[in-house]
């Protein structure tokens, strides 16, 4: 109990009371008081986040217990809080950008009506504070609850503006679709505690080694089921696009910076189940890989702004995924630090565009925004060449990490990889040119409204784009500087176990310098010429009603992946309910149950007849039962 | 704590018992209406009372035995222990709030209808405390026949074809099973005087009497489905169940939540307190069969529960689906599906007199439950809304929800006794948030329409009753562990049966 | 004597008795054919009796005694019967004027 983080507790409790403060006084509290209190209890917690950032960093990791959850005979599992490297990184990043998107926040949803303003604050409270429990908990339940917290708030924030029914849809497809993914986390965590009889992550990894191959990759290949939902994998990333019906910012901190990577912190955390499962790893590197490519694709040809984020998103996921398929866990990590710093400058920079727009997401009614708003235009325009991958910018450090993890491990990934990176660097600029270069394409009275966002708006983008410039430096290959992956010594003792399995099992040799160089060229060269071409194509962008024809259609409606599933899995499922409810039901099982009833009732009336009301029937009726029964005693 | 005469299990029967018939000879509506309100109160601190002084560990708990028809081996033997204690907790927290919920809804002849009503708690409370087959048998007929009433003297246009439905069905379960005591009955050892040594009665309905009989393994392949068709009636499991909708849709509500709410848990009780003990190795024998239909149920019912478009209905397969897995649960024989049965036939109680309530408050005011005639309700109803929505997340078990901690149990045990069927329960999982999902886009949130535009938010007795539940919910979804202590010790009891 | 000779004659009595029943419509006929049936039995009573008192009767002289007196119990139940019946009979003739037992399908509706 000694321990100093026995208090991290504090941390996903002040969200929580924010959540209830604002939640049950939404009537009574003005607009400003919601954004402090909101504002506040998350700042709070990263203040604390910092605190116990430096404690882990000191060397001082703490497996904090508070009560039993469940305590029976069969069942133990406690309500513990596991501080290590992993969670207090996440921490950070979880409470550090949601402090910037909640000020954001303040000002972009200031024109709600003030009670749905404090329903939003409440909302976007209580997913920092599962999103905590998520990355926080001990146990792989813990885990579970923060992980089913987070997407019902995802619901819940999708569905904020509850009278469009086309929002409500998108919220209700996003929570389904992560019940799917739910299912395989959960019977993961079935078979855990069958064959461990414990879902704690320390009992669990040490005895790691009682576990049959088969179990062990039927465990991560439906923990993986799970994290597909949650980070939008195929095939269950439909809903994240779909998502963006939500306000802005929601986007930015749930399906961008920090619940999707919930699936990337889930699999480093089991790191060492995962690389004893060769199977899954291959699985996972493959659906990546494969993720990455498609979205990336998609995004090539979507016009609305938030779309193409959405899915450059997917995309992004999928690079993590790649990295964990390869086991370059802490590439992974560091992507999802990078890639929540500048995926949310992106998206807090189209909010304050699409806010200046007066809610227009089309790209094709943009355009020429740079010399209206000079302060998102610089943060975008940085945070495209961090994602595109330019150095020294933080996307580069990272996703080249993962592209020589890949290589590594196979150079096939590694080229389709860079294939998406080019495609990456491609469609973010096509995004920046078509929206803040040539000249404006919107009506007139857009444009008499064109505008700097407010402080409130433009603080957040200018500190997220630091952090976006020079995120990566934390993590500077060896090849750079000797000693310079501060990250990869941080988070060594995550990693210990699996570092040790690999050396064991299949050691490979380091990269030469000299290939890296090379491999670091293509990826970087490659995307300045991507680059260079959006640029100089979309900026002269005219608008044109021509439809997508060819190839580009089936891009522009998405692979028709959506038409697919509906075709292939909800319509069936409807026809068969239907079937059921209708013939099954009514005339099947009810059908026998009245059935049994409409015999008994039929036969009785057939039966009724005998009783004629004629003394003569009845007497015949008498005298041939006894002649049967004398016929039955004598003969028979 | 009464001394020997009047313990806790006659206060719960009693109580209820004598209210109840008093309330016939009470003229005015209001008096009617406080009274059974306060009786019911008193009944739920009894029942509080006795959770709060129960020791954890004593098996047989508050008991207490009065030879009643001595000569046949009947006795008064009623007992308040971990398998019963949670239920007769449910039944005296349901009454309360479904008086409070009625309070402002009027029923004609409303002493009849109150009597009833505090006579059905009374045969509930009895099944969930007698340890005695006669006397269980006479309170599960006691329970039945003033529903019956109920149902057929209040409920709606096709009340008489639904309640008939209802009690031939679920009476001709209760006749089998009464074939079965019987002839269990016959197989029991003498009951001898303390004293003497004498034969008092040649055979005895005890309990114990009845788990101690001794059956060969084909005797024990029949008298199993004897009982356990009277049980999976009263659930009910498919494809048993056909009664339930029609009933809940054609029931007052009030009646409705007593049905759903806690009589479907005597057939559950029934299995756990009877049924396992009695039959252990027609249970293992027979377990596949049982959880197949119980989990081709489950997806059934998931399935027909995306197609209504009746809110009550909708509940009704909801429910069934739900009492689907607990009683796939309960033929795993592990102890810890087991315990979550246990802790889930309460929440499940909880929780769906919850959305019961909320349906209810929704009719009084629109007059129709039907989904495609509502929407827009979150607008004008806010409170409503939030209260449904945690009913309704509660109903798909989402975790710090009470629902969580039973399901989570129930399926780790299923997933030890079989992958495949813990795959294909799971399923519900996902279509139980379809179904709810939908009911709630469609009911409460788009845009309000002309009937739904005058809809008021629900006054103070009705956030008061609403917010009970959803305390509840949580509490039991945060720290379900008093509950586990309650319970416990039975049913490590139970299972060593099976080990 | 041989039995049979008295069993063959109770059993056309009876079965006169019945046929009179079944294909009569007169109440009164059907009465009276009720009434050979039970005179029947009679018959074959007191022949049985008589027959057992023949082999047990020397052994034990109150056993013949003892049978008879069924068949005196019979013809007073008879009797009795007959009061009541022909008095019902009476009572439906003057109400419908007929005593046509196809008139009587009253229980009927």
């Amino acid at each position: 109990m000694g321990n100093t983080l026995q208090i991290v507790w504090l941390i996903p409790l002040l969200p929580l009371i924010g959540f209830l403060i604002n939640g049950l006084f939404r009537k009574q509290l003005s607009k400003s008081l919601v954004g402090i209190i909101g504002s506040g209890v998350i700042l709070a917690s990263f203040i604390l986040s910092i605190y116990v950032f430096m404690q882990v960093k000191g060397g001082n990791t703490h497996l904090a217990h508070y009560f039993n959850f469940i305590n029976t005979t069969s069942l133990k599992v406690g309500f513990d809080f596991q501080i290590d490297q992993l969670s207090s990184i996440f921490l950070l990043i979880i409470t550090g950008v949601g402090f910037l998107i909640h000020v954001y926040s303040t000002s972009y949803m200031h024109e709600e009506e003030s009670k749905d303003f404090a329903k939003y604050f409440a909302y976007l409270n209580l997913f920092v504070f599962s999103m905590l429990l998520l990355v926080m908990g001990g146990n792989y339940i813990i885990m579970f609850i923060g992980w089913e917290g987070v997407g019902l708030c995802s619901y819940l924030l999708i569905g904020y503006w509850f009278k469009n029914n086309e929002y409500t849809n998108a919220a209700k497809k996003a929570f389904i679709m992560n019940r799917i993914g739910d299912l395989g986390f959960l019977l993961a965590v079935f078979w855990l505690l069958n064959r461990i009889g414990s879902a704690d992550y320390h009992t669990v990894f040490e005895n790691v080694s009682k576990l049959s191959l088969t179990d062990i990759t039927g465990i991560t290949m439906l923990l993986f089921v799970g994290a597909t939902g949650k980070s939008a994998q195929i095939p269950l990333y439909t809903w994240l696009p779909d998502a963006m019906a939500g306000p802005t910012p929601v986007s930015a901190l749930i399906h961008a910076a920090t619940m999707v990577t919930a699936g990337i912190y889930m699999i480093a955390r089991s790191n060492i189940l995962f690389t004893m499962a060769p199977v899954t790893q291959t699985v996972i590197a493959v659906v990546g890989l494969a993720t990455a490519i498609l979205a990336a694709t998609i995004a090539l040809k979507q016009n609305d702004i938030k779309k193409v984020l959405a899915y450059s998103t997917v995309s992004q996921l999928g690079y993590m995924f790649l990295g964990l398929g390869v086991g370059a866990y802490t590439g992974a990590v560091f992507h999802v630090m990078t890639h929540a710093f500048f995926k949310a400058l992106l998206f807090l920079g189209a909010g304050s565009v699409i806010h200046a727009m007066s809610g227009e997401q089309d790209m094709r009614n943009m355009g020429g925004l740079k010399k209206y708003m000079s302060v998102t235009h610089i943060t975008f325009l940085l945070g495209c060449i961090a994602i595109a991958g330019i150095p020294p910018f933080s996307g580069f450090f990272s996703k080249d990490e993962i592209l020589a993890g890949a290589f590594a491990n196979n150079p096939l990934y590694w080229g389709i990889g860079v294939v998406g990176a080019l495609m990456t660097a491609f469609y973010m600029f096509r995004l920046y040119a078509m929206t803040f270069l040539g000249k404006f394409r919107g009506t007139h009275e857009q444009e008499h409204h064109l505008h700097e966002s407010p402080a409130a708006i433009t603080i957040p983008l200018v500190i997220l784009a630091i952090l976006a410039v020079i995120g990566g430096f934390v993590g500077i290959p060896e090849v750079f500087m000797h000693g310079g992956h501060k990250l990869e010594a941080f988070l060594e003792p995550i990693f210990e176990e699996t570092n040790k399995y690999v050396a064991a099992n299949h050691p490979h040799q380091p990269l030469s310098h000299s290939k890296e160089y090379l491999l670091m060229g293509i990826s970087v060269g490659g995307a300045l010429v991507a680059l260079i071409f959006a640029w100089n194509k979309f900026s002269k962008y005219e608008k044109s009603d021509a439809e997508e024809t060819g190839f580009g259609k089936v891009l522009a409606n998405k692979w028709y992946v959506d038409e697919l599933y509906d075709a292939i899995i909800v319509k069936p499922r409807n026809s068969l309910a239907a079937f059921l409810n209708n013939i099954v039901e009514k005339k099947g099982v009810d059908g026998l149950v009245n059935g049994v009833g409409k015999a008994v009732s039929y036969g009785s009336r057939q039966i009724r007849l005998l009783q004629s009301g004629q003394v003569g029937v009845y007497v015949l009726l008498m005298v041939i039962g006894m002649l049967v029964l004398f016929i039955v005693k004598f003969f028979l | 704590m009464f001394g020997n005469d009047i313990t806790i299990p006659h206060l719960l029967i009693f109580i209820p018992l004598l209210a109840g018939l008093l309330t016939f000879f009470i003229k005015k509506e209001a008096t009617v209406k406080a009274w059974s309100l306060i009786a019911s109160f008193i009944t739920l601190a009894v029942s509080i009372l006795s959770l709060v002084y129960a020791k954890r560990d004593d098996l047989s708990g508050y008991s207490f035995n009065y030879e009643w028809l001595k000569h046949i081996g009947a006795s008064f033997a009623v007992q308040l222990d971990g398998v019963g204690r949670l239920l007769t907790l449910l039944t005296a927290i349901a009454f309360p709030l479904i008086f409070i919920t009625a309070y402002k809804a009027s029923y004609k002849n409303a002493n009849s209808f109150y009597g009833l009503m505090l006579l059905t708690q009374t045969g509930l409370m009895g099944v969930f405390l007698s340890t005695d087959a006669l006397l269980f048998y006479f309170f599960w007929e006691l329970a039945l026949i003033p529903v019956y009433f109920l149902c057929s003297r209040w409920g709606g246009e096709r009340r008489i074809q639904a309640t008939f439905k209802f009690f031939v069905y679920t009476f001709a379960g209760s006749l089998i099973m009464l074939v079965g005591i019987i002839y269990v009955y016959l197989h029991t050892v003498p009951i001898l005087d303390q004293q003497t040594k004498a034969v008092v009665s040649d055979h005895s309905f005890a309990l114990r009497a009845f788990q101690a009989a001794d059956f060969s393994a084909s005797q024990q392949n029949w008298l199993f489905w004897l009982f356990f068709i009277a049980f999976a009636i009263k659930m009910p499991i498919f494809p048993f169940h056909t009664w339930q909708p029609d009933a809940y849709e054609q029931s007052p509500t009030p009646v409705t939540m007593v049905l759903s709410g806690v009589m479907v848990k005597m057939g559950l009780f029934g299995v756990i307190r009877w049924l396992l003990p009695m039959f252990p190795l027609a249970v293992v024998k027979f377990d596949n069969v049982v959880i197949g239909l119980s989990v081709i149920g489950i997806i059934y019912a998931s399935l027909i529960a995306i197609k209504q478009d009746d809110l009550k209905r909708l509940a009704a397969y909801s429910s069934i689906a739900h009492i689907g897995l607990m009683c796939a649960s309960l033929f795993t024989t592990k102890q810890v599906a087991i315990e979550g049965v246990m802790i889930q036939m309460f929440n499940h109680g909880i929780n769906i007199i919850g959305l019961w309530i909320v349906i209810e408050l929704t009719e009084r005011q629109l007059g129709v439950r039907k989904i495609s005639q509502l929407g827009g309700v979150a607008h004008k109803a806010p409170v409503l809304t939030i209260m449904l929505v945690v009913i309704a997340l509660a109903n798909i078990a989402l975790p710090l929800t009470n629902a969580f901690v039973g399901e989570f149990m129930m399926f780790t045990g299923l997933f030890q006794f079989n992958i495949w069927y813990t795959v294909v329960a799971g399923l519900s999982i996902i279509l139980a948030a379809v179904y709810t999902l939908n009911m709630i886009q469609k009911v409460f949130y788009g845009e309000s329409n002309v009937l739904t535009a005058s809809m008021k938010d629900i006054s103070l007795n009705e956030k008061l009753v609403l917010a009970v539940i959803v305390v509840l919910i949580f509490a039991v979804g945060i720290y379900p562990q008093p509950f586990f202590e309650l319970t416990k010790a039975s049913v490590a009891a139970l299972i060593t049966t099976f080990k | 004597m041989p039995i049979h000779y008295y069993i063959i004659l109770s059993v056309t009595l009876f079965c006169i008795g019945v046929i009179g029943v079944l294909t009569r419509r007169n109440a009164i006929i059907i009465f009276m054919c009720i009434e050979l049936m039970l005179n029947a039995a009679n018959l074959l009573l007191v022949a049985f009796s008589k027959m057992h008192n023949l082999t047990l009767g020397a052994s034990n002289p109150t056993l013949a005694s003892e049978a008879q007196v069924f068949v005196f119990f019979i013809m007073v139940v008879a009797a009795a019967e007959v009061s009541v019946g022909l008095a019902i009979i009476v009572m439906i003739y003057r109400n419908i004027h007929s005593v046509d037992v196809n008139f009587l399908n009253r229980l009927k509706h």
